[in-house]
């Protein structure tokens, strides 16, 4: 029967084209995945990289910096990606399951530092925290009398007489965001110790560090603190429907919504590329980007594209990375040395 | 008990009940109707409301004075040399082209340096202009007038999205830029105009969302979607074509039948999963393609389109096959000479609802690597479509959704309408297929 005809035809080249990357097809494109913190980032340089080699535009993919580096330690080869973008340093762990899949020669890079700050919705009241303010109001137990209580806080002026008389709510990034380890090393684990309730952990676990900090970052479930593991549109959003509400943000996401929220200060210092970059604002993470060093001569670019990505035109201040709310490392020129001799981590 | 009716016009008391209980559930059923049409008409509204402004984008004429000493300092014209001058280069000749204008349109500059004019234009600019030099050398030396894209800032000006009060704590576009949009506004210099970019155009970087178009990952969509068509319709009809026509009714044949029924209803991402393990681990096909995506979906929608078409067969009457068996016709010949010419309107409606489900698809596509910064190149040649690392449109859609600026908020919402538009077209196609060549027994 005719009718039938062409689609066979056609499942005929699908199979074809099918049969066709077999065939070794060298891989054009530069493939980066890993934070989403750093990907705006990465994506700029892929753009402006593109424009001014000849070279296609890197392929940058979100997921996190667990899943990005979990990709980038699935081994060497054209079928895996080039570079990790991280939010965080990798872990011991990370390193072994590398090692365990011949991905070995790994250069870790710096690339610039992110600030997190603390906003609420224009329409509310403005904050000026202290990490003991946060850590009073979202722990599950707070200090009294020598003693640990459960947190009976219900309002902000109840944790602190100087903030607003508005109920606590508090919209922090979920437990798979490399954020939230920021959040509960800098601000949590930091007010458990201000406000002493870090000694009297200590002292109820017999002197277990380990166990006391992590009875420090265990936050309260009574809804009064929400994870949010979505983006930080998804707590914009939230914050739109309750302005009372504090969402935990990146500094470049505040710098481009300031027409709906208002940053809080921490320890009195207000959040910005200076305060950052000095280490007077105390909430802030390295960035990092990691490189497989077998692929520099195999894939075409790519070791223009990095030295490109750690340029003073790219990140340094006056680049596009700074403009778009990245703090610039000041010992940017060490991590162009590191690449330009291809040290990889010991 | 009450009185026996005197008339049959004169309704009794369970009568009125009985009318009553009727004009209610109408009622009900009426205002079913009107909910769900309210619904709709709101959902359209809103999509509609938001995202028409992405059609629309605002650009600057510039006339960019293009000095040889900067563009080409050894006066050779050789391409290699031209292109190793970068597009930081070209920038200053932007804000110089701007101070210009500017005072041609008889204002100040309200800031201490050109270079903070930059940001009425868009980051893309200075590529746009080095990109055209590149293209005709001869223009250096003299100057050159073309229409630049404005900046998301600029742009969400004219549209009404951002004010001054909007930017009162703004650190890279201030009101004074607002000035000087208004003065150039006042020369004609700065206009809206509706932006074909947006349809055909690639992804941007998250600094630049007015260069951002959907067209690369609508070409993804379109490569996914044949791959889609010529896999799972003669797959799919083979299938079922076997099972309800030629296969024996055993245990076998149950058990294969349960299963199609239950892959229907298992969750996309797990076929993404499924994808990435056999056709990019195992088969070692390329990451991010759309052909990757193509056999992840045909996965997807082979279900579907099995179901629909056993249905479709079954509605062939059973005196149709006995007909043509009874003439002499082989088994074969009933079903490709019969039956599947009577089935077909059904079995292309189900192909097509299908389609329009894998096109609607985001969650698998996460797994293989088409969600992020990814559909940058349109494909240069027909193999590069399915090959070549790509997006898809309810992906590019997500994508733009969660980044930062609040310009990429409308460019999502004008991509659904696009994606609205596209399932629309499908399911119209669908329904005109089967009024066309519908028959009823």
């Amino acid at each position: 029967m005719p009718r039938t005809k062409p689609t066979l035809t056609l499942a005929l080249a699908i199979a074809v084209s099918l049969a066709a990357p077999g065939a070794a097809r060298a891989r054009e494109q530069i493939q980066i995945a890993g934070s989403s913190t750093v990907l705006p980032h990465a994506s700029i340089v892929a753009e402006v990289f593109a424009e001014n080699f000849d070279y296609p535009t890197p392929v940058v993919e979100s997921g996190g910096t667990s899943s990005g580096l979990k990709r980038f330690c699935e081994g060497i080869g054209e079928n895996t990606i080039d570079i990790a973008n991280a939010s965080r340093p990798m872990r011991p762990g990370e390193r072994a399951a590398c090692a365990a899949n011949g991905v070995g020669g790994i250069i870790e890079l710096r690339i610039g530092y992110d600030g997190i700050v603390f906003a609420s919705g224009i329409a509310g009241a403005a904050f000026a925290f202290t990490p003991a303010d946060w850590f009073l109001a979202l722990s599950d137990e707070i200090p009294r009398d020598g003693a640990m209580i459960a947190n009976p806080y219900r309002r902000w002026d109840e944790v602190n007489p100087a903030l607003p008389a508005v109920a606590i709510t508090a919209f922090v990034p979920g437990t798979k965001h490399g954020t939230r380890e920021v959040f509960e090393e800098k601000v949590i684990l930091e007010g458990c110790r201000q406000s002493g309730a870090h000694d009297i952990l200590l002292a109820r676990s017999g002197g277990d560090e380990e166990q006391a900090e992590a009875a420090c970052i265990r936050l309260r479930r009574d809804g009064l603190s929400v994870d949010i593991d979505g983006d930080y549109t998804e707590t914009l959003a939230r914050i739109g429907a309750n302005p009372a509400a504090v969402g935990v943000f990146g500094l470049s996401f505040y710098e481009n919504n300031t027409d709906s929220l208002q940053v809080a200060t921490m320890s009195g210092v207000a959040p910005s590329l200076e305060t950052i970059a000095s280490g007077l604002y105390p909430v802030s993470r390295p960035l990092y980007i990691y490189v497989k060093k077998a692929h520099l001569d195999a894939i075409p670019g790519l070791r223009e594209f990095v030295e490109f990505f750690l340029s003073d035109d790219i990140a340094g201040e006056d680049g596009p990375l700074a403009e778009y709310g990245l703090v610039p490392d000041p010992a940017l020129e060490e991590t162009r040395e590191k690449f330009a001799g291809e040290k990889v981590m010991e | 008990m009450s009185a026996p009716n005197k008339s049959l016009f004169t309704p009794g008391p369970r009568t009125r009940a009985r009318n009553r209980a009727e004009a209610r559930f109408r009622a009900s059923g009426l205002a079913a109707i009107l909910a769900a049409l309210a619904f709709l008409t709101g959902l359209m509204g809103i999509i509609l409301h938001d995202g028409a402004p992405a059609f629309r984008q605002a650009f600057v004429t510039l006339t960019v004075e293009l000095p040889e000493e900067r563009l080409d300092p050894n006066g050779n014209r050789d391409p290699a040399d031209l292109a190793r001058v970068t597009t930081f280069k070209y920038a200053p000749l932007l804000d110089a082209a701007l101070l210009r204008a500017l005072e041609e349109a008889g204002a100040e500059n309200p800031f201490a340096k050109a270079k903070k004019l930059r940001a009425l234009l868009s980051k893309g600019a200075p590529a746009q202009l080095r990109a055209r030099v590149l293209a005709e050398p001869e223009l250096i030396g003299g100057s050159l007038t073309m229409r630049f894209l404005a900046s998301a800032r600029a742009d969400g000006y004219l549209k009404g999205r951002v004010t001054r009060e909007s930017l009162a704590r703004e650190r890279k576009f201030t009101p004074a830029h607002l000035d000087v949009a208004d003065a150039l506004l006042g020369s004609g210099l700065l206009e809206s105009r509706f932006n074909l970019a947006f349809l055909t155009g690639s992804d941007a970087s998250e600094s630049r969302p007015e260069a951002a178009g959907i067209g690369t990952a609508a070409l993804g969509s379109l490569a996914m979607m044949l791959v889609v068509l010529a896999l799972a319709l003669p797959i799919g009809v083979a299938a079922s074509v076997y099972l309800e026509e030629f296969a024996p009714q055993n245990r076998l044949t149950d058990l294969i039948e349960v299963n199609i029924a239950n892959l229907a209803a298992v969750p996309s991402i797990v076929f993404g999963i499924l994808g990435l393990a056999l056709f990019i681990q195992f088969a070692g096909l390329p990451q991010s393609a759309p052909l990757v995506g193509g056999l992840v979906l045909t996965l997807m929608t082979l279900p579907t389109i099995i179901i629909s078409t056993r249905a479709a067969l079954r509605a062939v009457p059973p005196s149709i096959r006995e007909a043509a068996l009874g003439v002499g016709a082989s088994r074969m010949q009933t079903v490709f000479h019969h039956v599947l010419p009577l089935a077909m309107p059904g079995i292309l409606t189900g192909t097509i609802i299908g389609l329009a489900q894998a096109l609607g698809e985001t969650a698998p596509l996460l797994l293989i690597g088409m969600i992020g910064f990814v559909a940058t190149n349109p494909p240069a040649s027909p193999a590069e479509a399915f090959l070549a690392p790509n997006s898809a449109m309810p992906a590019q859609i997500y994508e733009w959704a969660r980044r930062a600026d609040p310009a990429w908020y409308e460019r999502a919402w004008g991509g659904i309408i696009l994606l609205i538009g596209f399932l629309l077209a499908m399911n119209l196609a669908a329904i005109l297929l089967r009024r066309r060549f519908e028959r009823r027994w």
